[in-house]
């Protein structure tokens, strides 16, 4: 199955793999979303959405619909 | 005018990175807030000394994240840059980026430095830097960047003298780009070039891709041939970005150092607390709670002090001025007029200070964060927490906060509903009504009565917001995806002089914006209810004697008397009597009648037209208006005119009705049509005269 950010948990870490550009607004990308960039999930707000993110060290929050469309791959195996 | 010698500066960085703090420290109060034409966007000017003599015109342009605009705010900054006939077009750029964010604010800095513009790159927040574990080898970045670099702190006030030094040596800044983005597409990029030789390519870019005037070029030339389906563009946006990005990251690899084994961060602690599931609601309505409770506490001894003050200035006025009709008009029309606005300053001014403090401070993002699921479920965003809590300072302000909402559906509803929450302009008709018809008393030992009708006015306000935009949500077919991206900034103090400089200038503003209004008003008012048409005016003395033949009154009752005929038989009282069978269902009489017109253009004329009406021909001025309206009684049914089944109703009546012409005009700029104020107007009215009609006949 593929990853995305949606998938994460609290405080786990990946690497954002790729995205439709279609699906996400430029503003995301222009806040560091982008290919080969770490991505950390430092909350997951009460009601499980949104997600409060480091990504590329800016501290964002956006909504699991959008962090659905972003593949990432688990830090482990990037790693290797 | 000087302002041929002063050096255009222009203020442009992401938001949160305190570039309104730079902006304050550079100009102090020398500061003017406008509008951009056409659009409610504000614009900021202040004026800077700098050495040698020389000064500087300093504009703060609104925060962007990039030269991608998605927002009038964005547009702003953009059509600045790119329209060199612009009387404020910038001699030199400052880019002002946060000291953490440094890698995210650089993106817009490349692109800036694109368009040959002399740039100063200003790392604010240095104070910080020990702090993160963060050191910079700013001769590296200076010539990576192809720029200057003032590392500052707008906090502590350090730095500040050698950007102003930089500043006046604008022009030996070089002004090369600092990377060649056009490779991201060649073959594009150098089509481009041919067909327009003598224009900048990334200027060409932007024309192509944002939707802004740009004065030299037709656009629809260059889209024409040039344009590509908006797939293909956010590509080539998407891959601009990539290369930006890869650029800084080979810059900062060498020239910035984090060592995060002394990066110190108390954000991580706080949001634990403060984004969590039970304790993050607990303080979010415990500082709503606060927030309201001590607006009505500290408020309330200024506002007695400036209500009795205004009443004695009406005294003194009448007393020592020359009897006549300017007297008259100055005693009976502005002072109380002018009363009627001066009262609001102090819970505007509180609102205000405690809004300014929450945005400072980040805690604001927060609170988005944590409603956001809450919110959708009602088709808002937790983006229109913000402008539904400004809202009950003034709609205003609140519609144009919404700005920042990402999806046009949310955004919509929250403009749509916003007008609903309890604003200060209905405040004054609220306090004025609660102490009329509802007992000082205490239930349950501690809670005052009078103040928890005010709560659950609030309530009301807030609750049917939220209702209407839940059936707006179903009713309105509008799809759209739905994008939200918020910025969570690091937790700061909130900085006194940004927060007092904000609540200055957002008092001013709104004291100004209405205060025209209220004084127009309450002149027309004054003349219409001291002039009137035909003998039953003209003759009121001597048909009042008439009909008192048998039984003379004394001469206080027989002025009195006058002056009530009078006043009924004036203009203003002949509108009042026209509206009577309409609002009599509601419990209202003719008097109140003329305060519901003219409070139509704002609400708070309601107590100033009350105060004029009941100060017309009245020759003891001291008495408040409160005191009037309590004696007031009914001709017809001899009963007091204020009683409680009328307050409730007019309370009822302002809760719900659209009685602002400054909102409806800010709606309908913002949504760019009629139709959304128009919705607003019959449908808030509707209910309101349905609700008051319903309660009056039930409570009578």
């Amino acid at each position: 199955m593929r990853q995305t950010i949606a998938s994460l948990k609290k405080g786990e870490k990946a690497v954002i793999r790729d995205f439709d550009v279609e699906a996400i607004p430029l503003k995301l990308l222009e806040m560091g979303c982008l290919p080969g960039n770490l991505v950390e999930v430092l909350q997951v707000a009460p009601l499980g959405d949104p997600l409060y993110l480091n990504i590329n060290g800016s501290h964002l929050a956006i909504r699991l619909e959008t962090a659905r469309e972003i593949a990432i791959d688990p830090l482990t195996i990037t790693l290797q | 005018m000087t302002s041929t010698k002063n050096i255009n500066v222009a203020l442009i960085g992401n938001p949160n990175t305190g570039k309104t703090s730079v902006f304050n420290q550079l100009t102090g109060l020398n500061q003017q807030v406008g509008n951009y034409p056409g659009i409610t966007v504000e614009k900021k000017i202040g004026f800077c000394k700098l050495p040698y003599n020389i000064k500087a015109n300093i504009l703060d342009l609104p925060g962007t994240y990039s030269l991608n605009a998605s927002s009038i705010d964005e547009n702003v900054v953009i059509e600045m840059l790119l329209n060199k006939n612009d009387k404020l077009y910038p001699d030199v750029v400052l880019v002002v980026a946060d000291v953490e964010n440094l890698k995210r604010n650089l993106l817009l800095f490349t692109q800036i430095k694109d368009l040959e513009i002399p740039t100063i790159l200003v790392i604010n927040m240095a104070d910080r830097m020990g702090a993160k574990g963060i050191s910079l080898d700013v001769p590296y970045l200076e010539a990576q960047l192809k720029t200057k670099i003032a590392v500052i702190s707008s906090r502590k006030g350090t730095g500040i003298d050698e950007l102003k030094k930089l500043i006046v040596a604008y022009q030996s800044l070089p002004t090369e780009p600092c990377l060649n983005a056009s490779i991201i597409d060649p073959e594009y990029f150098n089509r481009l070039r041919k067909t327009f030789p003598n224009q900048l390519l990334y200027k060409l870019w932007l024309v192509i891709t944002q939707d802004v005037n740009f004065a030299q070029l037709d656009r629809n030339e260059i889209r024409n041939s040039y344009t590509r389906s908006q797939t293909e563009l956010k590509k080539i946006q998407q891959k601009e970005t990539i290369k930006r990005y890869q650029f800084i990251n080979e810059v900062l690899k060498d020239g910035q150092k984090i060592n995060l084994a002394t990066a110190k961060d108390f954000r991580i602690q706080l949001d634990r607390i403060l984004t969590h599931k039970v304790w993050g609601y607990a303080i979010f309505f415990a500082i709503l709670f606060v927030i309201f409770q001590s607006i009505f506490s500290w408020s309330a001894v200024p506002m007695d002090f400036i209500d009795s003050t205004f009443a004695s200035l009406s005294t003194l006025a009448a007393q020592h001025l020359p009897a006549g009709v300017l007297t008259d008009l100055i005693a009976q029309g502005i002072i109380p007029g002018i009363g009627g606005i001066v009262i609001f300053i102090p819970q505007i001014a509180f609102l205000f200070l405690f809004i300014s403090m929450l945005e400072e401070s980040g805690y604001m993002s927060r609170v988005v964060f944590l409603m956001d699921k809450i919110m959708r479920r009602f088709g808002l965003s937790g983006k229109s927490v913000v402008p539904l809590i400004s809202g009950t300072a003034c709609a205003i302000p609140a519609i144009m906060a919404t700005r920042n909402i990402e999806n046009w559906k949310e955004r919509l509803i929250t403009i749509l509903v916003t007008p609903f929450t309890t604003c200060s302009a209905r405040l004054p008709v609220y306090a004025i009504i609660i102490a009329l018809v509802i007992p000082e008393k205490r239930v349950l030992g501690i809670l005052n009565l009078q103040g928890l009708t005010l709560m659950l006015l609030y309530l009301i306000g807030f609750g049917t917001a939220i209702v209407a935009a839940y059936l707006l949500n179903k009713i309105l077919k509008i799809n759209g995806k739905t994008y939200f991206v918020v910025e969570m900034p690091g937790y700061k103090l909130p900085m006194f002089k940004n927060v007092s400089l904000n609540v200055l200038e957002k008092t001013k503003a709104f004291v100004w914006g209405a205060g025209k209004i209220i004084l127009a008003i309450s002149i027309v008012l004054w003349f219409l209810a001291s002039s009137g048409p035909g003998n039953a005016f003209h003759h009121a003395d001597q048909i009042v004697a008439a009909q008192h033949l048998s039984e003379p009154l004394s001469a206080t009752d027989f002025e009195n008397a006058v002056a009530s005929q009078k006043l009924e038989n004036s203009y203003i009282g002949i509108m009042g009597k026209a509206i009577e069978p309409a609002i009599a269902p509601l419990g209202y009489d003719w008097k109140i009648g003329i305060a519901l017109i003219s409070s139509f253009a704002a609400r708070e004329v309601f107590v100033g037209t009350l105060a004029t009406i009941y100060s017309v021909g009245d020759t003891d001025n001291e008495n408040t208006i409160k005191n009037k309206m309590q004696t007031e009684i009914h001709p017809d049914t001899g009963q007091k005119v204020f009683n409680f089944a009328t307050g409730i109703s007019l309370l009822l009546f302002y809760a719900f009705a659209m009685q602002c012409a400054s909102t409806l005009a800010i709606t309908k700029k913002e949504t760019n049509s009629w139709k959304w104020p128009a919705t607003q107007l019959v449908l808030m009215s509707g209910l309101a005269y349905l609700v008051a009609l319903v309660t009056y006949q039930i409570l009578k």
